[in-house]
């Protein structure tokens, strides 16, 4: 017997590579054979080779849905890391407020995320909403069932609400994480407040905002419960994202054939971008020149 | 440059850091503070830089109250126990960071930079970044930018702690070179007794935010004022035997008397605690004034080329040095050998009484080297790290 078969690695790898294979591996797998065959029914299939990926790739609401989505993911990256960083830095590092500032501002990233949706439909509703109904009596014609623009304001409200509690408690967690001693050679060397933070809290907080970045590009990118309870993607298709359209794909129009190649392409973006934004925050930085 | 630090004192709640800190550098001086962990020694070295401001007291610089001045006014520099660079600049724009804020020309701060790096072996660094570096590497590029700028006053907190033996013994010779052609008061922290003594200067000894003891780092060694200061300024601890004068008959843990001889002599009558260095204790007679403890092995500890042994007689702990490994058996009966004119005479408030006339009394440890008095201290560097001063 060689070593190859000898080794006995293999059985304690094997309960992990079961796990990976019925949540991760066999699902794909599926979507992958459907995603190259026409299925009426049980028996009838036919391979069909890159016919669906042909179809979705110039499907032009398709086109629309993911212009739309990077305009929202870059919104709220725009946005939310920022406005994270920034509350982070105001958060206080020590005493009583610490716990009281955390729990307050951990308290969205607690809610179900179809809650959220009502109760934002609620919160922006213009005749009983506390936010609607203000804003209505105020002069303000705002009614995000009507206006595009307005539930684009309303869904940008409520993502950021909901999301940027995530990036101020990582980001805060990585200023907590540098020493005091860095703090005291720089008012040493006379740094200013914002070299502090250029060259002391942003270097040392670039794991962190990776995570951070990550977790939020990838989260809004995929977005779906929010929306699909605002909105549900309208008014038109204003706020129709690649999952809600992917659902309606799937699941409203039963066409499981070009929702698996569209899937797929999903998929391969999301990688994409993640590879890419991990690859630029590792190296950021690093170059500078003299 | 004269910094002077006035009745300082730092509370921070109800705790006190510093209490009523009394204390005078001068140019050119070399200072170390020793004490153990917590003593305090950080907080005295940001109420120097002005990094923290004395709760009452005054600081002076040549005379002039400084106490409410700036960090970044008063020509500082801090070198830490962690390696503090910018983590994005490279090793050179970390060296050239305290010079470019001083609106030097280019050229000069290059210059300085290139002056700098060279004296810390960096110069073929320059372009890595700090995560590049090793250990020792960072914590010299730490000190290159504390030395760039021209500070009158050198802040070192425990530089080398964090470094592994053999780095720590190589830069510690550096920064002694350094610090020789420094124009400024250098104050150092250590929680080790051999590296004070092998860094020398004068010496401020800082127990739970009180200053014990001050004065050159040999003379205070060879004479601790206080049962504490001989603690902290021993390692291992400093062996303590209970005993009693009465007229001219000594007599040490109930039952052992000893002769009256040397600094011993003309002391009152009454009861004291004996002190004695474990390198003064010798499991062989040294000669014939020595007095023997006759003990039992309780433990036997190596470190690097010497072994403590561990021993009781009744009820006193001793800690016995010596050099070689060697190996104990676990309630092995021995007799410890102690020169009486080797023993620290306290009174039982803990203040000094007597001290041993010189480092070296007649007929004692000559093997262990003779040592001309004037010299004060003559330092062994042993593998382990331990210095010995004899």
């Amino acid at each position: 017997m060689n070593k190859w078969e000898d080794n006995k690695a293999w059985f304690l790898v094997l309960p992990v590579f079961i796990v990976v294979a019925f949540s991760a591996i066999i699902p794909l797998m599926t979507v992958v054979n459907y995603s190259v065959q026409d299925i009426f029914g049980p028996g009838q299939r036919y391979f069909v080779g890159v016919e669906w990926f042909k179809e979705v790739l110039n499907d032009s609401r398709l086109h629309d849905a993911l212009w739309r989505q990077f305009l929202f993911s870059g919104l709220v990256l725009l946005i939310e890391m920022p406005l994270g960083i920034g509350i982070a830095l105001l958060m206080p590092k020590k005493g009583w407020g610490v716990s009281a500032s955390l729990v307050t501002i951990a308290l969205p990233l607690l809610i179900p995320w179809n809650v959220i949706g009502t109760i934002w439909i609620i919160f922006t509703r213009p005749d009983i909403g506390l936010f609607g109904a203000a804003i209505n009596s105020a002069g303000i014609a705002f009614d995000h069932t009507a206006s595009p623009l307005h539930a684009w304001i309303t869904l940008m409200f409520m993502e950021v609400w909901h999301w940027t509690p995530l990036v101020a408690l990582l980001a805060y967690a990585g200023l907590m994480a540098i020493p005091e001693a860095y703090y005291q050679a720089a008012r040493i060397d006379g740094a200013s407040a914002w070299a502090t933070f250029r060259y002391i809290q942003l270097p040392k907080m670039r794991g962190v905002l990776t995570i951070a970045l990550l977790l939020r590009f990838m989260d809004s990118f995929l977005i779906y419960a929010e929306p699909f309870v605002l909105t549900g993607g309208g008014p038109g298709n204003s706020t129709t994202f690649l999952s809600i359209y992917l659902v309606k794909v799937a699941v409203g129009q039963f066409d499981l054939g070009p929702a698996a190649a569209f899937s797929l392409i999903y998929f391969l973006i999301v990688l994409l971008f993640s590879w890419l934004f991990y690859q630029a925050l590792q190296n950021v930085g690093k170059g500078e020149e003299r | 440059m004269t910094l002077t630090l006035e009745s300082v004192s730092k509370t921070v709640g109800r705790e006190v850091y510093i209490e009523n800190a009394d204390l005078t550098f001068e140019t050119g001086s070399k200072n170390v503070i020793l004490g153990r962990t917590l003593a305090g020694k950080t907080t005295l070295l940001r109420l120097m830089a002005g990094l923290d401001k004395p709760t009452t007291g005054r600081i002076l610089v040549n005379g002039e109250d400084v106490t409410g001045m700036a960090v970044r006014k008063r020509k500082v520099a801090m070198v830490y126990q962690q390696f503090i660079n910018y983590p994005s600049m490279t090793v050179f724009d970390n060296i050239a960071s305290p010079l470019k804020l001083s609106r030097m020309d280019k050229e000069t701060i290059k210059k300085r930079v290139y002056e700098t790096a060279e004296i810390l072996h960096l110069v073929p660094l320059l372009d890595r970044l700090p995560a590049e570096l090793s250990g020792g590497q960072q914590q010299r590029t730490a000190i290159a930018r504390s030395l760039v700028k021209d500070a009158q006053l050198l802040l070192l907190d425990e530089p080398l702690v964090n470094l592994d033996y053999k780095l720590r013994e190589e830069l510690r010779i550096e920064l002694q070179q350094i610090f020789q052609r420094r124009e400024a008061v250098v104050v150092y922290t250590t929680t080790e007794p051999a590296e004070a003594l092998m860094l020398g200067g004068n010496i401020v000894v800082i127990h739970q935010g009180r200053i014990l003891q001050t004065g050159p780092t040999p003379e205070v060694y060879h004479s601790p004022a206080t049962t504490k200061v001989a603690e902290v300024f021993s390692d291992p601890p400093i062996n303590y035997i209970d005993g009693t004068i009465n007229g001219n008959r000594g007599t040490i843990a109930k039952d052992i008397s000893i002769p009256l001889t040397g600094h011993l002599e003309g002391i009152a009558p009454g009861d004291y605690r004996f002190g004695v260095r474990s390198n003064h204790l010798f499991l062989q007679p040294q000669g014939s004034a020595d007095t023997e403890i006759k003990a039992t092995v309780e433990l036997s500890e190596i470190s690097g080329s010497e072994t403590f042994i561990h021993v009781r007689h009744a009820q006193t702990p001793l800690v016995v040095q010596e050099s070689g490994v060697k190996s104990r058996r676990i309630g092995e009966k021995v007799s410890v050998f102690v020169h009486p004119e080797r023993l620290y005479v306290y009174d039982l408030a803990g203040d000094l009484i007597a001290s041993p006339a010189g480092p070296d009394p007649a007929g004692g440890a000559g093997e262990r080297g003779e040592i001309p008095q004037n010299r004060g201290c003559d330092l062994r560097l042993r593998p382990s790290g331990a210095a010995l001063c004899l």
